[in-house]
């Protein structure tokens, strides 16, 4: 009763923040509404037993990415009146894409075979995830992870190369 | 604590309530003693360091309100809460006023995982250390919420400094804990505690060449995330007025205040959990009062000397420029902590116990350096021929 309780406000939560995302006038605003959304993710983690994945939700988008997004955007000269360069093609071709996509998500969220949170939530708070997803990530899933690494080197070294000042002799 | 809760909710003061709401009713009641806990700790620690400093610097220092100036922190608090909270009138209010909360929830959510003593802790989670490094993100965001919204330029570029340092130096410091996990394979505060021991031979300080390494690398990145001299640049006084606290008056700069000074105690925690052994003390007597008594003691001694060292390193070194902040943690402090990281995990795999000879070993190095230190302070005192007064009561 009270699990409930906890758990429908922080959906709420979760989901006012990401109405503050997308309609707030101020980017900054919209950044900081962002905030509420991850920090809700992250207590949906914590509803599911992922104590390991929500503390690194915490860690890497409200302490890395959502201040390196505040940082960008008050490092923009005048990002409030930006002049869209790149029209879009309209609004009904993306009322149709996203319509689509909705379709998709909803259909897979109702024929995904989930388990019963009860009994993954009982083994996770036994011995903690963290060991768990290391034995994943260093067995079963080492080339998607070290994938990962290569796509994250790759964006690094990217934005070195394009942010550098060209030295010439 | 869920015990704790459990026993209340069967035979104690709750008896007959539903087991949520008994549960909630408890995680209330820890919150509230925690937060009246932490602002002792933080204004205590406040006059402590006015007191240090001014003893630095020549000075008398606070000496007026009770014995030896010792509730000063008290008046400056009430003071604080009786003025006037002004709101600039081209500040963005509402973010305004909420940004020293979120600062403030940053850091207070992290004291859930100090272990005072065995078994003393709000929550002893699994991920105890990873938490604590998660839950203070939330101070960086509440000082860009308070630089952007004060609507100051000097306010600005320090929230900006202070978003850059933060995120810089959180990788030093998240490498330097990971090298202590490898030894403990847990994250959990006591059990990093529990792997190690009373004696200064079992703490993870000197287990081996790499974590002694790790212990400064985690030092001086912690200082830097909380903003501490010679890392204050987000408030750098002498350059930015007061940097993201410019616009901020009354209780809410307190409240500033205190997430620093209570983030100095936590940086000292967070040091004696990872490698000072924390409250381990030899079981000497039967009786559990004393021994928690001792233990605790010991907790609080260990995090204020550190706390003592950081004021010292505030009261002698000056600021650093930006330029040198980010030399400092991206050319020095990563690559040392990534081969130091990597180096500790070679010794993890040769010798995953550690051996008796090594940490003998760096307990006689750190000594070593220990004596050498005070040779070189006994030295400078002959030369220079300074006036001493070493009685602390002015």
């Amino acid at each position: 009763m009270i699990y409930a309780a906890l758990f429908y406000a922080i959906a709420l939560f979760t989901v006012a923040g990401a109405f503050g995302v997308a309609f707030s006038e101020n980017v900054v605003y919209s950044a900081f509404s962002l905030m509420a959304t991850l920090l809700g993710a992250a207590g949906l983690y914590v509803f599911l037993g992922a104590d390991f994945l929500a503390a690194v939700q915490l860690l890497v988008y409200v302490g890395g990415i959502l201040v390196l997004t505040l940082f960008a955007i008050m490092l923009t000269h005048q990002i409030s009146d930006v002049e869209v360069s790149n029209r879009a093609v309209g609004r009904w071709p993306a009322l149709g894409l996203v319509g689509f996509v909705g379709i998709a998500m909803a259909t897979a969220l109702v024929r995904a075979p989930w388990k019963v949170s009860g009994e993954v939530v009982a083994k996770a708070a036994g011995e903690g995830t963290t060991y768990g997803i290391g034995d994943a990530f260093l067995g079963p899933f080492l080339l998607p992870f070290e994938l990962a690494s290569i796509v994250l080197l790759t964006a690094l070294v990217g934005a070195i190369v394009l942010s550098r000042k060209e030295i010439r002799d | 604590m869920q015990q704790l809760a459990d026993r209340l909710i069967d035979t104690g003061f709750l008896q007959g309530l539903p087991r949520g709401l008994g549960y909630v009713i408890v995680v209330a009641l820890f919150a509230f003693l925690m937060l009246n806990f932490i602002m002792l700790v933080a204004g205590v620690t406040s006059w402590l360091e006015r007191r240090v400093w001014a003893r630095i610097q020549s000075r008398i220092g606070p000496n007026r309100v009770g014995p030896q100036g010792s509730i000063q922190w008290l008046a400056d608090g009430i003071k604080n809460i009786m003025k006037e909270d002004i709101v600039p009138s081209a500040a963005d209010a509402p973010l305004f006023r909420f940004a020293p909360y979120l600062a403030m929830m940053g850091f207070f959510g992290a004291f859930a995982v100090v272990p005072f003593g065995d078994g003393l802790i709000v929550a002893d989670i699994n991920i105890g250390v990873l938490y604590v490094s998660a839950v203070t993100a939330l101070v960086v965001v509440g000082i860009l919420m308070a630089g952007w919204s004060s609507n100051n330029k000097w306010a600005l570029l320090g929230g900006i400094r202070s978003a850059a340092q933060i995120i810089s130096y959180e990788i030093p410091a998240a490498l330097a804990v990971l090298t202590v996990v490898l030894f403990t394979g847990t994250l959990s505060m006591q059990g990093i505690i529990r792997a190690q021991g009373w004696a200064p031979w079992n703490w993870f300080l000197f287990h081996n060449p790499f974590t002694f390494v790790a212990f400064f690398l985690f030092f001086v990145s912690a200082l830097a995330e909380g903003n501490r001299t010679p890392f204050d640049l987000p408030e750098a006084e002498s350059e930015l007025v007061a940097g993201a606290f410019t616009e901020y008056s009354g209780l809410r700069s307190l409240l500033f205040f205190l997430v620093e000074w209570g983030n100095l105690y936590l940086i000292g925690a967070i040091c004696t959990t990872l490698f000072l052994g924390g409250w381990q003390v030899p079981a000497f007597t039967d009786s559990g009062l004393v021994l928690g008594l001792a233990q605790v003691l010991t907790f609080f001694l260990k995090a204020y000397f550190l706390v003592f060292v950081a004021m010292w390193v505030r009261g002698t070194l000056p600021r650093v420029r930006v330029d040198q902040l980010m030399t400092l943690c991206w050319k020095y402090l990563v690559p040392i902590a990534f081969v130091n990281m990597i180096l500790a995990a070679f010794f993890a795999a040769i010798l995953p116990n550690g051996s008796i000879f090594v940490k003998a070993g760096m307990c006689v190095f750190g000594l070593g350096l220990a004596v050498h230190f005070f040779q070189r302070v006994l030295f400078h005192l002959r030369r220079a021929k300074p006036e001493l007064h070493l009685s602390p009561i002015v």
